[in-house]
Formats: C-alpha cells, structure tokens, sequence
C-alpha cells in the first residue's frame, strides 16, 4: 500500500498532519479528541488522587491534626466528585472509547464529530467550574449531596459543584449518544452484530446508561439547586418535601453510573485475554449479552443503597433481590474469562497482567457486593469502611486496572511507539500490591465497625493499625499509578516505533497503520472474518486476512 | 475552514452531494444516523422529564388533598387554550416538513413562520399565567399565600398544608418552566430553519434538519400532551 | 441478632472464599499450564451453553439462599417486640438526645439493661443522621420530618459504641456516644434518680395545655376521634382506606391533620406544624400510645383528659 509521506518522511497520521493549537483544540478527529480527553481525565485524576493522599494521610493518626474538620470534609467530597464525574465516568469511554469505538467497526469517524468536540468542550467548562468551586471554598455535603444537608444546612457552593456535574453530565450523554449511534449506523460492509468486539459491546451497554440514566441525575440536580436558592419545597422536610426521594433519584442514576465506569473495563479486559491467550473468547454471545443485562439489570437495583435509609420492609426485599440478579451475568464474565484460558496459548504481556489484574480485583468486589446486597448484612456495614473498600475495589481496583491495561494494550497504536516492557510489568505488581494493601484493611475496619467519612476516631484508638496499613498501601499505590505516566510520556519521544500489529492482535483497528491516518483507514474496510479470528492469524503460513473485496 | 474544504473536495471528487459529510459512506447513512441521534436524544429527555413526572406524581398521592386543591387554582381556559395551539403548530410542523420533502420553498417557509407564531403565542399565554399566579401570590417564596376555593356542595374541605400547596406551585412552575425552556430553544431552532429554508437549502434529497427539528418539536408538544390534565385536569372535582 | 449476622457473614465468608479460590486456583493453572512455550498453538473452543447455564443457575440458587437468609434477619431487625422498652431519640447537628419511656433524659449516652429488648423512636431535628451501633450489628438512618424505629436486645454489660454513621456536616464523627449496658440490679439503681416523670405523663400534661382534650374527648361525643385503643389498631378513613395507627401516623395527624381524616368526621383540626418541638411530639406520641395498653400513664391519662375538658380550654398555640 502506497502511504503519503509526513514531512518528517514519516506517513503522514492523525498526529503529524497538522500542527498547532487550533489544530487540536478545533480538530473534529476522533482520535484527537480522544488524547484531549486523555490529558483532561489524567490532570483530573491527579487531583482527586491528590485528595486521597490527604484524606490517608489525616488518617493515619486517630485524631484529627493534619487538617481541620470542615477541610477533611471538603477533602473527601471533593475527591468524590472529581474521581467519580471528572474521572471515572469519562476514562474509558471519552479516551479509549473515542480512539477505537470507529477504528474497531470500521468507520472513519464517530457520527456526529463536531457533537464529539463539543462534549469535550463541555467536560471541560464543567471541569473548570469545579475547579473554580474548589479553589473559591469547594463542597463539604460527600460526593452524594444528601438533602436536606445540601439544600439546607451547608454554607459550602453545592449550587456550583451541582451545575459542574450537570454540564459534566450532558458531555457524558453526548458521548453516549455519539457511540449509540455511531454503532448503530457506521459499521463497515461485513461488520455484523455478532461480529463486533466485545468492548463494542461494552461501550453500547454504557452508552444506554449514560443516555437513559444521567438526565435522571441531571434533573435532580436541577431540583437541588432549585430548592436551595429559591427554598422550593421539593427535598426538605421543614419545607413539606420528602429527603427519601432524593435518595431514590440520586441512586437511580448513581448506582447505573458504577457500570457506566465498569463495563468498558470488562470490554477492555476481554479483548487483552483474548488476544494473549490466542483464542476467541470463551462463550462469545454470554459474554456480549451479559453486558447488555448488566446494563438492564443495573437500572432496577438503586435503592438498594437505601437499606438502612427508612424505605419498607418490601421494597427493601425486591430490590435485595434483583441486585442477585445482577450478580448473574458479573459471574458470568469472570467464568468465561477464565475458561477462554482453557487450553490457550498465553503470553505475559503487561496488558495481560492489567486484565489478570483486574480479575483478581474486580472478583473481590464482585463478591463483597453479595454481602452488601444481603440485606441482614448490609444494614451492619453500610455507611462503613466495608462500602469504601468495596466500591473501591470496583471503581478503581477494576475499572483502572482495566483501564490501565487498555492504555497498554493500545498504546502503540495511539502513539505510535512502544513503551518499556519491563517497567509496565513492574507497575501491574505494584498497583495490585499497593490496591490490596490499601482497601484489604479497610474491609475489615468497615465489619469492625468504623463508619466512613469520618474525619477523627480518637475515640476509637482500635482502628489506627488498619488505618495505618491502608495508608501506607495508599502511598505504594500512588507510585504504581505514576510509573505509567511517567514511561508512557517518555515512550512518546524515546520509545522504538510501534509496528501496526505489535500482538498479532485480531480486530480491526490493528489493521490500520500505528498512528493511523486521519480517517482510520486507507482502504475502506470490509470484514469477512468472525471476531477473534486467532486461528487463521496463528495458522502455521498465515494468510492476510484481505482488506478489500 | 480547512474541514469544509476537504469535504467540498472530497464530494466534488466523488461526485456526491455537498451536504454528505466526509465521514458518511452515504446520504442515506448519515440520513439515517441524524435521526437515530436525535430519537435516542429524546429518550434522554423523556428520562428528564420522567424523573419530574415521577416526584410530582409521588407527592400527587402522598399529598393528595393539598394538589388537588391547589390544582384548581389553575386556569383551564388558558390551558386548554395553549393545548390546542400547540397541537396546531405540530400539524403545521408536519406540513412544513411535507413542503420540505416535495421541495415547495414558499410553502416551506410559510409553515415555519406559522410554527414560530404558534409557539410563540403559546409562550405568550404561559407568561399571561405565569403573571396571574404572581399576582394571586401563589409564586413559592416568602410573599406564598394560598387560599383554596370554596366549592359548592362541598362545605367540609379539609385544611390546606400551605408547604404542600407551595410544593404543588414549585413543581408546577419548575415542570411548566423547564418546558417552556423547551420551547424557546425549539423556536431558536426553528429561526434557523427559516433562515436556511429561505436561502433554499433543502431539496427532496436534503432535508434532514426540518425532520430532526420537526421530531424535537413534537417531543415537546408530547411533553404538554402529559402536563396539561396531570397539572390541570385530573382530580379537578371530588 | 449479632449472632445471626455474624453466622450469614461467615457462611459468605466460606463460599465467596470458595469461589474465589477455584477461579484463583484455574487461572494459575491455566495461566501455568498454557503457556506460550508449553503449549504453542491455541485450541479454539467456541463456548458451550451447557456450561453457561450451569454457572449461571448454580451461583442464581446459592444468591437466592443468601438472599433469604438476610431477608429473615432484616425482617427480625426492623419488627420490634410489642413489649419492648421504648425510648426516643431526637438527633441533631451533632449530638443524641434520648429519652426513656419512664422520663430518663440523656445525651449521647443510653443506658440499658441486659437482656431487654430496646425499641428506638427516631427523629432528627435538622439533617439525616444514622443510628449505629457496630456491638449489636443495628443501624438505622434519622430522618427529620418523620420516625424511624430499630430495636436490639444486649446480652452482655459493657459499654459500646455509638456512632452517627449517615454524613451530618463538620462534626460528623464527634457525633459519637456510648450504649451502657448494665445488670438489672444496676439499671433499677440508675432508674431511680433525675426523672421527669413518665413520658406519657409529660404527653398528658402537653395534651391537655394544647386543649386537644376539646375534641379529643374519651366518649363519642367529640368532635375528633376518640383516641382510646387507637394506637397499634386499624383506622378507616374517610377515602376508604385502611391503615394501622403506628407513631408516625400519630405524628401525621398531629403535624398535617388533613393528609389522613378518620371515617365519620370533618377535616376542622388545626395544624400544629412549628408550634411543637420534636421532646414535645415524641411525649404527645407516648401519651397517646399510653391509651392503648399497659403502657405507664395509662387510666389516670383518661381521668385528667375528662377534667380539661370539662374546662372546655382554647386551641391555643
């Protein structure tokens, strides 16, 4: 294939096309607007993070001496809502997503690029609001806003952070909408339902949630803001109105946006063990479909966040109920995971110790969910360190492993360089070390009784060894998520060239030149192979698999 | 700039039409991928407004006495009213977006503009509403007073919890504001088809943007379809 | 019931352990076993639904077993004993105010006697806030506006913690006291000094300066409904529905007297919204249990109800 030369003799890509500032902040290039959100989500990362370290840091001495009260309260309300609606909800979706949502079915460009670069634009007008709400006082109500708390009693800027979300929120459905669509109706000739990777599959299950769930919030938002600054009555109990139903609407979005952080994580995971076991993935439709369920699934369990909250007896067992049912098709990945290893062919590549990783988190909390949902339990260790370690153990230990090992296994292609193979396996370890140094006790702390957000337990000398060992988990943990950025930077400007297929990897984005050019691809595809076609990569004289037809 | 160029390149080169984006293997593609986008737009604000719908339905019944009451204060006249002109500027939406498609240019802009006036006029009774609940100080906020109507054959009404009837004025007003909100940015949408449409850009081949603005702006009358009888209507009379 | 939680926590315990090690101990042997140089060329096996099926049905019963199991625990934690103790919280930015049936007043601190079971009356005078008490496994959530009841029997002396576990604002986690168990003969010594007199009592003293005693009357002839025997009993209403008397709806009707009209009478009670304080509601509300049943109060209550009303007093603030 004759490939137009870049003015450095390279081919010309996405990256080396043009240059200058107005060249990316206007680009409507999905793989551009996917390194913006790339450099935003990590600069946000790193705050939240920062955040973290102080929260650990106040505790691990039982009383209160780091920080005063109402900053710890700040601290963690912060690192809440930036972590949970600056960080995780955008990762993989807004980064990974973007680059490989139309690389993976073959289209040039998501549907609606200049939709796409507005929504970056308005993650990051929300992004700067929060960041001006924090540097003028920040929020002191947890990353839940529990009225009337919120609309009531704080003096702190719940009405800003409110509105930051709320705009953060309609980057997030456009995305949603953008990636829906995009699946719908920009498929390449040949490129059936059956046939897409599973990460499409993850994304199309997010995506729903993110369109179905987030106005939910977003309009909750609105009622806060609403009662706070005109005091309608629609929360507060001294105003006629029902706290309750804030919770209900509150976690009506919330607990969907755990799957919102979790399942592209999943898709990650599955495309890295396929790839490194050389195998198509074990039980291909379970697996696709049981993204879909959690999706469905996901919208029907909110209030089981609300066990100890004062709702009846009954709803309390409904909704104990169906978030067994969700646990099914979470089962049901981990399962075929590790029977795809059955019988493969298995190399340690860093991205697979990403995903191995990630389901040895994710199956620890995975499994504490079914304490949580067991409903004589969950009224002990709600509202305790037993919750924080168990989200945790979901929201970072698996959705950043898993985002982590994405950023691995695509990075060639992103960047167009490889990165140090050796320091990518050290930071796997030193993640997965430091992630269960730093939750394992507080799952313990949590069954022992410490209630979370608590900001001094001078009463309770007890629990200062666990706390002490999370902290110093929390420090190794911090290195292990600054290695890869630090290597990764450096790969940029000394790492060797990436070839187009550095794994041998099957799906179509490995067909495209590493950087790709702007439009994906030179020659519009057309797929004629099922996914994970392993087999006929790994035949003994391996075919081409043809491009065109 | 350079984009715009590109695609006029591309399209020259294929021979396509000028309004196919780069991207768009097709005009029936991206045809298709407007109105997918905008169909799951709209169920994103069905989930909007469902979770408005879905508070004040709970309070309807926690509160039941105090809504209905409350309710009656509202003008059915006027509301009926702004009923039936928006259910006239939907038929007048559907016809603009028939002229679209049989390429009428005159008939096209015809229909817009009397979509305009429909929705404003519709705008125009809200504030008229709006005004008179501000003088009849049921506007939540400290100047809040709520006397409920004596009915006839009803002499024993029950008390009035003023913070539920307040309550029923702030999601009334929250409900009816954030649709109105609804509308105005429908009507800027429409300025713009009427700017396009009289610079005669769509043809029988191009006319994606009065169907996609169209199916907004249904949404929206679908919107009142609910909020008329569940504010004004149901439980009027005991 | 810390027993019965400890005991479901350490079956999960064993077969989340369980699990998590047959998938440990697979991907090891996989992972060992598969490897690249031992096994070169990778077998493709397209899945099977026999397969699918069983990990999905097995783990579906093993969920609906533990689901029970929490159910029946959950179901004993939220019903209290009829007969047991009462006493009610008022929560506030950041301390507890509890108050014994027999008039005992305490702030952050509860004593209680061993092998009594405590039923817990709950409200919060401004946020939410959540009643926690990690010795006996029980947390309930404080909600202004409304009660909220948990219930516990301890079993052995001791102090123990009490925290506020739902987020309350600044002091937060100084929102902390201690339950103080103690021996019947202990708890008998301790009852007997600084009270005010029952809570019921108090009610009365309430009811009767309000002159709810005016419609209220203990025969047929008021214009409210008599309140002999309501509490814990079904009440019809006007719109036909029937709902049992419990504290909240006592609340209610003393809060908001037209969200709930007793069948046969007319909506005239005035509101007594802000013109009451939580202590105030909470002895109204043991006052009228006290006419129900073997509660301290009862008789008496009905004898001095007959008098004010005799007195034919104003609904006065």
């Amino acid at each position: 294939m004759a490939m137009p030369n870049g003015p450095q003799g390279e081919r010309e890509n996405y990256l080396n096309k043009e240059y200058g500032v107005g060249s990316w902040l206007l680009t409507t290039d999905h793989k551009r607007i996917a390194l913006l959100y790339l450099m935003s989500i990590t600069f946000f990362f790193f705050i939240g993070g920062f955040f973290a370290l102080l929260i650990r840091l106040e505790l691990l001495t039982p009383a209160g001496d780091l920080v005063q009260a109402d900053t710890y309260n700040k601290l963690f309300t912060m690192h809440g809502m930036v972590m949970v609606f600056f960080f995780l909800i955008p990762s993989i979706p807004a980064v990974l997503g973007n680059f490989l949502v139309p690389m993976m079915i073959g289209a040039k460009d998501l549907a609606f690029p200049r939709i796409n670069l507005l929504s970056w634009y308005l993650y990051i007008i929300g992004g700067v609001m929060m960041l001006h709400c924090m540097l003028t006082g920040g929020v002191d109500t947890g990353w839940t806003f529990y009225t009337p708390y919120s609309t009531a009693f704080t003096n702190t800027k719940i009405v800003e952070a409110g509105l930051a979300i709320f705009v953060a929120g309609f980057s997030s459905i456009l995305t949603g909408l953008n990636f829906v669509v995009t699946i719908h109706r920009m498929r390449a000739p040949g490129m059936t339902w059956s046939r897409l990777p599973l990460f499409i599959w993850a994304h199309y299950a997010t995506s729903i949630i993110q369109l179905l769930g987030t106005p939910v919030v977003a309009i909750t938002i609105v009622l806060v803001a609403a009662e706070r600054t005109l005091h309608l009555g629609i929360f507060d109990p001294k105003l006629g109105g029902d706290p309750l139903l804030f919770q209900h609407l509150f976690w009506f979005y919330s607990h969907p946006a755990v799957y919102i952080m979790i399942l592209p994580s999943m898709g990650i995971v599955s495309e890295i063990i396929a790839c490194f076991s050389r195998k198509r993935i074990f039980g291909y439709n379970f697996v696709a479909l049981s993204s879909i369920a959690i999706a469905v699934f996901g919208f029907l369990v909110w209030a089981h966040h609300l066990f100890v909250a004062g709702i009846s007896i009954y709803a309390a067992f409904v909704f104990s109920l169906l978030s067994y049912a969700v646990a099914v098709p979470s089962a049901v990945k981990t399962f075929n995971w590790t029977a795809t290893l059955y019988k493969g062919s298995i190399r340690y590549d860093a991205p697979m110790l990403y995903a191995f990783g990630f389901i040895g988190l994710f199956m620890m909390g995975g499994l504490t969910g079914l304490f949580l949902s067991a409903l004589g339990i969950d009224v002990h260790v709600t509202d305790t360190y037993f919750v924080v370690a168990h989200f945790h153990y979901i929201m970072v230990g698996g959705a950043v492993m898993g985002y982590l090992g994405g950023m691995h296994f695509w990075w060639p292609k992103i960047s167009g360089r490889l990165y140090p193979e050796g320091w990518a396996r050290l930071a796997a370890l030193i993640v997965f070390i430091g992630f269960h140094l730093t939750f394992f006790p507080q799952f313990v702390l949590g069954y022992l009784g410490m209630p979370r957000r608590y900001y001094d337990y001078s009463h309770m000398p007890e629990f200062q060894v666990l706390n002490v060992l999370s902290t110093a988990g929390a420090t190794i943990l911090g290195v292990g998520y600054l290695l890869p950025m630090i290597y990764f930077l450096w790969s940029m400007r000394y790492g060797k060239p990436a070839p187009d297929n550095p794994w041998n990897a099957a799906g179509l984005e490995w067909k495209s030149a590493s950087p790709p050019p702007t439009f994906n691809f030179d020659v519009e595809p057309v797929v004629t192979w099922e996914a994970y076609n392993y087999e006929e990569l790994d035949a003994p004289h391996p075919q081409e698999a043809p491009v065109v037809r | 700039m350079s984009d715009s160029q590109t695609t006029a390149v591309q399209a020259a080169a294929h021979g396509h039409d000028p309004a196919l984006l780069h991207h768009f293997a097709e005009p029936q593609q991206q045809r298709d991928a407007a109105s997918l986008g905008m169909w799951w737009f709209l169920a994103t604000e069905v989930m909007f407004f469902g979770g408005l719908f879905c508070a004040y339905l709970i309070y309807r019944l926690q509160h039941f006495n105090d809504f209905a009451a409350a309710s009656q204060s509202l003008s059915i006249k006027l509301g009926a009213i702004n009923t039936a002109v928006l259910i006239g500027s939907s038929l007048t939406v559907v016809l603009a977006v028939n002229a679209a498609q049989r390429a009428k240019r005159n008939l096209l802009v015809a229909y817009l503009l009397l979509t305009l006036v429909l929705g404003s006029t519709f705008l125009g009774i809200k504030a008229v509403e709006y005004t008179d609940k501000f003088k009849e100080h049921h506007v939540p906020g400290p100047t809040f007073h709520f006397v409920p109507e004596r009915m006839e054959g009803h002499p024993e009404q029950p008390p009035i919890d003023q913070r539920h009837a307040e309550m029923f004025f702030s999601l009334y007003f929250v409900m009816t504001g954030l649709h109105a909100l609804h509308m105005i940015v429908g009507i800027g949408i429409f300025v713009w088809l009427l700017v396009m449409a009289w610079k005669g850009r769509f043809t029988p081949s191009y006319n994606t943007p009065v169907e996609i603005g169209g199916l907004y702006w249904h949404f929206v009358d679908v919107v009142w379809i609910y909020l008329f009888p569940l504010l004004y209507l149901i439980s009027r009379h005991r | 019931m810390a027993g019965n939680v400890d005991a479901l926590f350490i079956f999960l315990l064993i077969v989340t352990g369980m699990v998590a090690l047959l998938i440990f101990v697979c991907l090891l042997f996989f992972a060992a076993r598969y490897r690249q140089r031992a096994h070169v060329h990778a077998e493709q096996i397209e899945g099977s639904t026999p397969l699918e099926l069983t990990w999905s049905i097995i783990p579906l019963f093993v969920f609906l077993a533990i689901f029970a199991w929490g159910a029946v625990i959950y179901f004993k934690e939220r019903t209290p004993p009829r007969d047991a103790a009462e006493v009610y919280v008022v929560a506030k930015q950041w301390m507890w105010k509890l108050e014994h049936a027999e008039g005992q007043r305490e702030i952050n601190e509860l004593h209680i006697p061993v092998g009594r079971d405590v039923k817990l009356i709950m409200t919060s005078q401004d946020v939410i806030h959540s009643f926690y008490v990690p010795a006996f496994r029980i947390k309930q959530d404080v909600l202004p506006g409304r009660y909220t009841t948990a219930w516990f029997r301890a079993t052995k002396p001791g102090i123990y913690h009490l925290f506020c576990a739902e987020y309350c604002g600044t002091q937060h986690s100084g929102m902390i006291g201690s339950i103080v168990v103690l021996e019947p003969a202990q708890y008998e010594a301790w009852m007997s000094g600084g009270s005010t007199g029952p809570l019921s009592v108090t009610g009365e003293k309430v009811f009767a300066e309000l002159g709810c005693v005016t419609c209220h009357r203990s025969d047929a002839q008021g214009r409210g409904p008599n309140l002999q025997g309501v509490f814990g009993k079904p009440v019809l209403l006007q719109d036909g529905r029937t709902l049992v008397a419990d504290e909240n709806y006592i609340r209610e009707s003393i809060l908001d007297p037209g969200a709930k009209i007793v069948n046969g009478y007319k909506p005239v009670m005035p509101t007594f919204q802000g013109l009451l304080s939580e202590e105030q509601l909470n002895a109204l509300v043991a006052y009228v249990k006290s006419l129900s049943g073997a509660k301290p109060g009862d008789g008496s209550g009905k004898a001095n109800a007959d008098a004010a009303a005799a007195q034919g007093s104003q609904v006065n603030e």
